[in-house]
C-alpha cells in the first residue's frame, strides 16, 4: 500500500478546533444510504422523517417518508428512489414477525411537483417463527440487477433480487441465507467482488452500544462472505470496519457515498455522541481501501505537520532563503571516540524568519530539511462549513499567522495573516488509498475541480485534479 | 436495528416483550431443521471439527431484561450456582428430568447445523427463550491423549465451558455467536473418555453455540467422536 502508513502521528488538539462531526442538527437513528435529489441531500431513518442538507456537512431535520417502521434504505434507479423500509419486527412489539415494503418517487424533495410515494408492496417477510427477520433493508444495483439484504441478529441475514423495474421480488425468486449475526447489512460492488458489511454489537443503549461495522466478500453476490481470515459470515465472522472512538460510540448502519475522483466516504450514525448529550447522530467518514478490503479513513486531526507531495516527496514549503544550521562538519568527521557528546539545537522560528518577506511570500516545494518554513499547522475551523464529512481547515506556518491561500489566477502563495476569508480555507478529504485532497474553498473561475497539485519537482499550483494521478496527492507527516 | 441490550426506556416494555413476542407466534419453530435424534455410533465432528452431539437441558428460568449485565463476577456467580443435583458431576441420560426449582428434562440430539440453537431448542419444546441458562453435555472420545489442545467456543450470550471437571473457559459480555471467538488455555484431551460440560446465559435475544477443539497450529481435531454416553 503506497500511502497509507505515512500520515500520522502523536497529535496537538487545539483550543476552539472544530468538532469532527456534522454541523446543525444530525439526529438521526439507522440513517439511509445518503441520495442527491433536486440539489440537496437526503438521509432517511427509523420512524420516519430524517435530514437534509446542502452541502454534506450541515445537516437539518427535514424530508418526508411515510410508512414509520424501521431503518429504511434509498436507492436510485432512473428516474425512480425506491424506498425500502421494515413494518414490525426487531424484536419489539411484533416479535420477529416483519414485513419489508418498497414505494418510490421521483423526487425526495416535498417542494417539489415530482414529489409524491408510489406503494409497491411487500418485497421480504418473515413470519415470527423462522429463524430471520425482516428489517434493516439495503439495496445494491449491480449490472442491471437489483438486490435487497436483510435482517438482523435473530437468525439469518438473507439476499433477494428484485426487478429494477419496478421494484418487486422477481417472480420464483427465493432468500439466500448470507450471514449470522449481524444487522443493518449494506451491500457493495468493487472489482469484481461484493461486499457484505452489517454491524455487530449492540445498540440502542447510548455510551454503552457496542455497535461495530464489520465486512465479508465473496465473488457471488450470494455468498459464501468470507472475512480475512477466511471465517465464513455464516458463522459470524467480519473484518472490522470502523468502531467508536473518541467522544463518539457505536458506529452503525453503513450507507456508500461514492464522491467519484477517488474519493468515497460513508455514512453511519453513532450511537452516542458525548458533545451532543449522547444522542445518536449521523456521521460521514473517509472510506479507503487496503488489499482490495474497505477500511475507515479518519479526517485530518488538528496539529502541525510536513506536507509532503507524493509526486516529487518534496516538501509544501515558503520560498525563502534557506537559513544554515550553524555547524562545523569537521566535529563529526574528525571527532573522537571519547569527544564528549552535546545535542545540537533545531533550528528556530526566529533564525529561520528573519530574512522572510512581510507581505505575501510565494509557496514551492523543497526537499524536507526539517525547517520552520517547512512545518504547517492545521487546523480545523468551527462554523466554516465543509463538505461530506469534511470541515474547511485554516493552514498557517507553524508558530505564526501566515496562511496559505489561493490567489484569483488559480496560483498559490501565503497572505502575511489569517483573516478566514474563503481564499484562506481549505477542503483536506482523505482518498482511497489513504493520502488526501487539498482543495480550496473558492471555486476556480476557469478551471474545473480544482485542487493544490504539484506540477513540477517542486511547482504548487491549483489545477484540476486528476484521481489517476500522484500530483493531486498529498500526505501529511509529523514534522 | 433491534434492541438486545435493551435500553432503559425500553425496559418495562420489555417485562411483556418475551410472552407478547412468543403470544404472538403462530406456532413454534420445527426442530428438525436444526437437531435430529442423536443416535447410532459415536458421532464425528463436522468438517470443520464442530461438535454436534449434545445433551441439552431445558432451560433453567434466569431474568436478566439485558445482557449487558453479563460481567465476568455476574456470568461466573450465575454459572456455577447450583441448579439442580448432579449440576457438574453427572453424565445424565436422554430423557432424565433433574429437580431444580422446576422439574427439567434431558435431551440428546445432533445439531444440524454447526452450530446449537439453543433458542430454537427452547422455543420448538414450548419452554422460555429469553431469560434462561441452557446447560449442556457431551463425551468427547479421544483415540490417544492430546496436549496442548484448545477449546474454542463462541456462544451467544455468555458461556461457562468444563472438560473433565475443571474449568476450561469462559465468555463473558454481551456476546454474539461467532466461531472460535474464545479459546481456551492449553488443555489435554484424555485418550478415551473425556466429558465436555457448558452453560450458556441468555437474556433477550437468540441465544446459541458452536465449539471445537484446534491442535496447536489452529487446525480443527477432527479424529476424535463424541456422544452422550
Amino acid at each position: 500500500m503506497r500511502h497509507f502508513a505515512t500520515a500520522l502521528a502523536a497529535l496537538l488538539s487545539l483550543p476552539g478546533a472544530a468538532s469532527a462531526q456534522l454541523a446543525g442538527e444530525p439526529f438521526i437513528h439507522d440513517p439511509s444510504t445518503i441520495m442527491e435529489s433536486d440539489g440537496k441531500y437526503y438521509t432517511f431513518g427509523t420512524r420516519g422523517g430524517g435530514l437534509v442538507s446542502e452541502d454534506g456537512w450541515t445537516w437539518h431535520s427535514g424530508g418526508e417518508r411515510p410508512g414509520g417502521g424501521l431503518a429504511p434504505d434509498v436507492i436510485k434507479i432512473g428516474d425512480r428512489y425506491y424506498v425500502a423500509y421494515a413494518v414490525g419486527g426487531g424484536g419489539m412489539n411484533g416479535g420477529h414477525a416483519s414485513n419489508i415494503k418498497m414505494m418510490w418517487t421521483k423526487s425526495l424533495d416535498p417542494k417539489s411537483p415530482d414529489f409524491g410515494y408510489h406503494d409497491v408492496g411487500v418485497v421480504a417477510s418473515t413470519d415470527g417463527v423462522e429463524n430471520a427477520d425482516a428489517i434493516d433493508p439495503a439495496f445494491l444495483l449491480v449490472d442491471g440487477r437489483l438486490w435487497l439484504s436483510y435482517g438482523t441478529y435473530y437468525g439469518f441475514i438473507r439476499i433477494v433480487e428484485l426487478d429494477p423495474k419496478t421494484g418487486m421480488r422477481l417472480a420464483g425468486n427465493q432468500p439466500v441465507d448470507i450471514a449470522i449475526d449481524m444487522e443493518a447489512t449494506a451491500l457493495m460492488y468493487r472489482d469484481g467482488w461484493y461486499y457484505l458489511l452489517g454491524t455487530h454489537g449492540t445498540c440502542c443503549d447510548g455510551p454503552n452500544s457496542s455497535y461495530n461495522i464489520r465486512v465479508g466478500r465473496a465473488k457471488s453476490v450470494t455468498g459464501p462472505y468470507l472475512d480475512t481470515m477466511g471465517v465464513p459470515l455464516l458463522k459470524g465472522g467480519g473484518k472490522l470496519v470502523i468502531d467508536g472512538r473518541g467522544r463518539t460510540f457505536g458506529p452503525g448502519h453503513f450507507g456508500l457515498i461514492d464522491l467519484g475522483g477517488g474519493m468515497e466516504k460513508f455514512s453511519m450514525h453513532y450511537e452516542a455522541d458525548m458533545d451532543r448529550s449522547g444522542r445518536s447522530v449521523l456521521a460521514i467518514q473517509p472510506l479507503l481501501w487496503r488489499d482490495g478490503w474497505p477500511i475507515a479513513g479518519d479526517n485530518l486531526k488538528a496539529g502541525t505537520y510536513e506536507i509532503t507531495s507524493e509526486r516529487s516527496g518534496n516538501a509544501l514549503q515558503l520560498n525563502v532563503d534557506f537559513v544554515r544550521i550553524a555547524f562545523d562538519p569537521r566535529r563529526s568527521f574528525f571527532a573522537k571516540p571519547d569527544t564528549p557528546i552535546v545535542p545540537v539545537p533545531d533550528q528556530t522560528l526566529a533564525e529561520d524568519q528573519a530574512t522572510w518577506p512581510k507581505d505575501k511570500i510565494a509557496v514551492d516545494l523543497g526537499e524536507y530539511m526539517i525547517r520552520p518554513h517547512q512545518q504547517w499547522t492545521i487546523t480545523p475551523l468551527a462554523g466554516a462549513g465543509g463538505y461530506f464529512g469534511s470541515p474547511y481547515y485554516k493552514i498557517v506556518v507553524a508558530g505564526t499567522d501566515r496562511a496559505l491561500a489561493a490567489t484569483p489566477d488559480d496560483e498559490v502563495v501565503t497572505a502575511p495573516a489569517f483573516t478566514g476569508a474563503p481564499e484562506q480555507l481549505w477542503r483536506i478529504d482523505q482518498l482511497i488509498d489513504g493520502s488526501y485532497r487539498i482543495t480550496p474553498k473558492v471555486k476556480s473561475a476557469s478551471r474545473r475541480d480544482v485542487a493544490l497539485v504539484t506540477i513540477g519537482a517542486s511547482t504548487p499550483t491549483l489545477a484540476t485534479f486528476d484521481p489517476a494521478s500522484d500530483a493531486g496527492r498529498w500526505t501529511f507527516k509529523a514534522p | 436495528m433491534m434492541t438486545k441490550a435493551l435500553p432503559v426506556a425500553a425496559g418495562m416494555a420489555w417485562l411483556a416483550l418475551a410472552s407478547a413476542a412468543d403470544a404472538d407466534t403462530p406456532a413454534p419453530p420445527s426442530l428438525a431443521p436444526y437437531f435430529q435424534p442423536a443416535i447410532g455410533a459415536a458421532k464425528a465432528p463436522d468438517a470443520d471439527g464442530f461438535l454436534q452431539r449434545w445433551l441439552l437441558l431445558e432451560p433453567i428460568v434466569k431474568p436478566n431484561r439485558s445482557n449487558s449485565g453479563f460481567t465476568n463476577s455476574y456470568v461466573r456467580t450465575a454459572l456455577t450456582t447450583h441448579y439442580f443435583p448432579g449440576q457438574f458431576t453427572a453424565l445424565p441420560k436422554d430423557g432424565e428430568t433433574v429437580k431444580g426449582a422446576a422439574p427439567l428434562r434431558w435431551h440428546a440430539f445432533d445439531a444440524v447445523p454447526f452450530d446449537v440453537t439453543l433458542f430454537t431448542f427452547a422455543a420448538a419444546l414450548g419452554k422460555p427463550t429469553y431469560g434462561v441458562i441452557f446447560n449442556a453435555v457431551t463425551v468427547v472420545h479421544s483415540p490417544r491423549e492430546m496436549k496442548n489442545v484448545r477449546l474454542a467456543v463462541g456462544s451467544n450470550a455468555a458461556s461457562m465451558w468444563w472438560l473433565n471437571g475443571k474449568e476450561a473457559v469462559m465468555l463473558s459480555g454481551d456476546r454474539r455467536m461467532v466461531m472460535d471467538d474464545v479459546l481456551s488455555p492449553r488443555l489435554t484431551l484424555a485418550k478415551g473418555r473425556n466429558v465436555l460440560r457448558g452453560a450458556v446465559i441468555n437474556g433477550p435475544g437468540l441465544s446459541d453455540f458452536c465449539v471445537r477443539f484446534l491442535d496447536e497450529d489452529g487446525k480443527p481435531i477432527r479424529d476424535i467422536s463424541v456422544d452422550v454416553k
